[in-house]
């Protein structure tokens, strides 16, 4: 089958945390992988019997140790069912609990760093977690066959309890605990044939934090409270590359509850006894800012900057220089005659706007360097946080909580608010804790935002209405250049992922495929299916605009093209959304818009209903088929299904951040508006059967619906969709 | 400067100034965490708790017009109200963030319309962002705690 988790940007990322692992200390030392440099100054843990992902208590209760964030992916029942399914453990009784940061221990194997992202939680921990769960099962059906001396082959483990049906002997795992903990854990244990799964793929694979989540006694980082803590806020430059150039905090320093005020490189820190404080010891601060080296442009001068480079108005060069991601066949020469579409797209920058905004506490001195947050990526926060202490980031303690969301906004390369915060706490000292609250406006204003980007295609069709030529030219900004290592070779694949790969430009003839990555001053990152929520865009709403040229069905269309490129995946997914929905025949006073997109692994088919209410696209049923391998938990798939067309689907409607001269324009929810409960589509969810490994399922289910609703808007207008979003604020 | 507020059915006395909002009051001075911040502005409804019994933004609302007022929390609601009870059946969470303040609203919702509808719903419902994209599901366990029959 299918390699689940290879897709170019996977590839890409692990390539450049690998060697952020390796940059270390400044050199790379022969014989020592980066993952056990990472973890030098560890506090060395006895994981006990069962290994660094179970834990077994004396009263038989399991703990999973998940190594990857919650943050509503779910992602956390799944780990723990893989391991309850290969250990035979009680589901209703089971915990799960948040790793510790050790890289060598938790790293994701996708990556060569601990972290969660690319939607890879599941799909790097698969056989982990099923070799763990299934060495533990042994363990216990050893001790089990030496006591009973009964043949260990006729031992049977399920919900908790061993036994032996022919002699109609059994024991609970409290019984069984302190002669199974002697065994010798086997290396490579015999895993349960996936036939005789009872827990993975059935809907029993239900969350283990919602009830936590339903009587707010889940702890976010919004909700640490320590003895001594203090809250600061932080006030930041209106201008990305702004600096400080002088402050006064005579009147900050004179509002109750307000501790201390101290300069640091993002900007002027209030410290106080309680978050209202801060705020209002913030807002009676002044501050000087020098903006010599501050990006200064709007995001319109930027857009057109992006137009003439694309349409050949301009020549880039340096690192804006084109490059190419997929060229083949004969390119040189004009192009050829026939029918032919040109159009071009506008893509807004997106902030993330995680319901909790960024946030973190740490304390720093006193013989601790320890953060507690919702960490993305801890082994790249203890890089950060070792550089501004002078520590060995091993030795960096993080206690992982829930995050309230993140989207990708937690994973940056350069920890900007935990760096922020430990900017403060050192200042602090002592090992106070800190808390950085970051407001609304704070998180909104800080960038980091899904890149401003424009697409240019024109796309010749032969005789048989198929693409015969497929010119197409992206211009963004480079989301690894954020990043503090050396770029791998080749066009940054977070730019072009989705166009690079596309079963469309394997099925064309000739392709000429460039991308152009400008060096802007706005700081940019991956949002949710990255670089997936422009280019699924443009591949599928041009394939419709193909389609409508050729004078052909969209569906039919699609199915000529993935058989010509050998797309069997995509093909089954757009199939099984076609029947289900049905294709073609919408409920009374809707129009339906199809789209299918590879990301993460998976592919995603939608058929969408929409119609316009005042002129505003009113989304209805969604159809949606995904192929993700094998499922483990049917409703949190359907679960990141709805959620991320939801996700998708309010950056289409509402989404866009704009900058004047410099300065963001949306810093709250009044101005960036976001979808609401009476705009939100009813999502059904339909699951391929499959016997591959599991790929991701956070990220696919987003990008799709854009391009699906504007389908829908071309059959009902005729007109393409050039720009997003569908709604123009003001 | 102490103040005397009614918190989930007992008094509390509360240093903090009086221009305050509720919702510091309430997470900072009382430890009660479950009430979240999310824009400050009433634009999100993270913050949602009831005042005699009416749903209200607790981030735009200073501790100084409160007295007398009867105010609850999602620690108030007790944890086996139905609309929790249904929020775990139909698997509601993603991130959580914004939960207590959906549910809060809903249950001031169902305080005063047993039977929502559709249109009810998306009334008493539209405040309440989820980033996540829970709304089907949230849409979903009202129903089920309300006894009303699915869509």
């Amino acid at each position: 089958m299918n390699a689940p988790v290879k897709t170019a940007d996977a590839l890409s990322r692990r390539e450049m945390l690998s060697v952020s692992a390796a940059v270390v200390g400044g050199a790379l030392l022969v014989g020592c992988s980066p993952a056990d440099l990472l973890s030098i100054g560890a506090k060395e843990l006895d994981f006990g019997a069962f290994g660094p992902f179970i834990r077994i208590a004396a009263d038989g209760t399991v703990t999973v140790i998940s190594k990857h964030i919650e943050f509503g992916q779910g992602n956390h029942a799944g780990l723990a069912a893989i391991v309850a399914e290969e250990l035979g453990a009680n589901w209703e009784a089971l915990r799960v609990e948040q790793a510790p940061a050790i890289t060598k221990v938790y790293m994701n194997v996708g990556f060569g760093a601990q972290g969660t992202g690319g939607s890879s939680a599941i799909a790097n921990s698969w056989d982990q977690l099923r070799v763990a769960g299934a060495a533990a099962r042994a363990m216990f059906t050893t001790a089990a066959a030496d006591s009973w001396r009964v043949p260990a082959a006729e031992i049977r483990v399920a919900d908790g309890v061993v036994s032996h049906p022919g002699s109609s002997r059994s024991a609970t795992f409290a019984e069984l605990l302190p002669a199974a903990a002697k065994v010798t854990p086997p290396k490579t244990p015999t895993l349960k044939d996936p036939k005789t799964f009872t827990l993975i793929g059935t809907d029993r694979v239900r969350r283990k934090d919602a009830v936590a989540k339903s009587t707010g006694a889940a702890v976010f980082t919004q909700d640490v409270r320590k003895p001594n803590l203090l809250v600061a806020m932080v006030a930041h430059p209106p201008r990305y590359g702004a600096t400080v150039a002088s402050f006064d905090a005579s009147a900050a320093k004179k509002v109750p509850g307000v501790v201390e005020v101290y300069k640091i490189p993002t900007g002027v820190a209030v410290v106080a006894s309680n978050t209202w404080a801060a705020h209002q010891g913030r807002a009676a601060l002044k501050v000087a800012w020098d903006e010599s080296k501050a990006e200064k442009r709007g995001s319109d001068v930027l857009l057109s900057h992006y137009r003439d480079i694309a349409a050949g108005r301009l020549t880039p060069d340096g690192e804006a220089k084109w490059q190419v991601f997929d060229q083949h066949g004969a390119v040189t020469g004009p192009a050829p005659q026939g029918k032919t579409v040109e159009v071009a797209y506008d893509f807004p920058y997106l902030a993330h706007a995680a319901m909790e905004p960024m946030n973190c506490v740490a304390e720093i001195g006193g013989g601790k360097n320890k953060l507690t947050f919702g960490s993305q990526i801890p082994t790249i926060d203890q890089l950060n946080t070792g550089r501004i202490v002078g520590a060995l980031p091993g030795s960096v303690e993080i206690e992982t909580l829930f995050a309230g969301g993140s989207f990708g906004r937690r994973a940056t390369f350069q920890s900007d608010y935990v760096a922020e915060c430990v900017h403060i706490a050192k200042q602090v000292g002592g090992g106070r804790p800190v808390k950085l609250v970051w407001t609304r406006e704070d998180d909104q204003g800080a960038g980091y935002f899904r890149p401003l980007t424009h697409h240019a295609l024109k796309v010749v069709l032969g005789t048989d209405g198929l693409p015969s030529y497929w010119r197409h030219r992206i211009v963004t900004q480079s989301i690894q250049k954020g990043s503090p290592i050396p770029a791998p070779k080749g066009p940054d694949g977070t730019a072009v992922e989705g166009a690079m790969g596309s079963p469309y430009l394997k099925a064309t003839p000739v392709v000429d495929a460039q991308v152009s990555l400008p060096p802007v001053g706005v700081p940019v990152l991956w949002w949710r299916s990255v670089g997936a929520t422009h280019t699924a865009f443009v591949m599928e709403h041009t394939v419709d605009q193909l389609a409508r040229a050729a004078g052909q069905d969209p569906v039919e269309y699609r199915r000529a093209l993935y058989r010509k490129a050998g797309a069997t995946r995509h093909l089954a997914v757009l199939d099984l959304a076609a029947q289900k929905a049905p294709w073609g025949a919408p409920a009374a006073g809707w129009t339906q818009g199809v789209a299918v997109h590879e990301s993460f692994g998976s592919v995603v088919a939608q058929i969408a209903e929409v119609k316009l209410e005042d002129g505003v696209p009113k989304v209805g049923r969604v159809v949606t088929a995904i192929d993700c391998g094998a499922a483990i938990s049917p409703d949190q798939i359907a679960a990141q299904m709805e959620g991320g067309t939801c996700y998708g689907l309010s950056a289409a409607l509402f989404g866009e951040m704009t900058l004047k001269d410099g300065v963001v324009q949306q810093k709250n929810f009044d101005t960036y508006r976001v979808l609401r409960m009476n705009e939100a589509p009813t999502v059904e969810t339909y699951i391929l059967p499959s016997g591959a490994k599991p790929s991701g399922v956070g990220e696919p289910g987003t990008p799709v619906i854009a391009p699906a609703v504007a389908n829908a808007l071309l059959t009902l207008s005729g007109k393409p969709t050039t720009a997003l979003p569908f709604v123009k604020s003001a | 400067m102490a103040r005397t507020l009614d918190v989930n059915g007992k008094p509390v006395t509360v240093q903090a100034a009086d221009d305050t909002p509720l919702l510091w009051v309430l997470r900072d001075e009382l430890g009660l965490t479950g009430t979240k911040y999310g824009c400050g502005i009433a634009q999100c409804g993270a913050c949602t708790v009831h005042a005699n019994g009416q749903a209200i933004r607790a981030c735009q609302t200073p501790i100084a017009g409160l007295d007398g007022v009867k105010i609850t929390t999602i620690e108030g609601l007790g944890g086996s109200h139905p609309l929790q009870a249904a929020w775990v059946r139909h698997d509601v969470p993603q991130c959580g963030y914004c939960q207590s303040g959906q549910i809060m609203s809903a249950a001031a919702l169902l305080a005063d319309k047993p039977k929502p509808t559709d249109a009810d719903i998306d009334a008493a419902m539209s405040g309440n962002l989820c980033r996540c994209g829970t709304y089907q599901r949230i849409r979903a366990a009202i129903k089920d705690a309300a006894g009303v029959v699915a869509a």
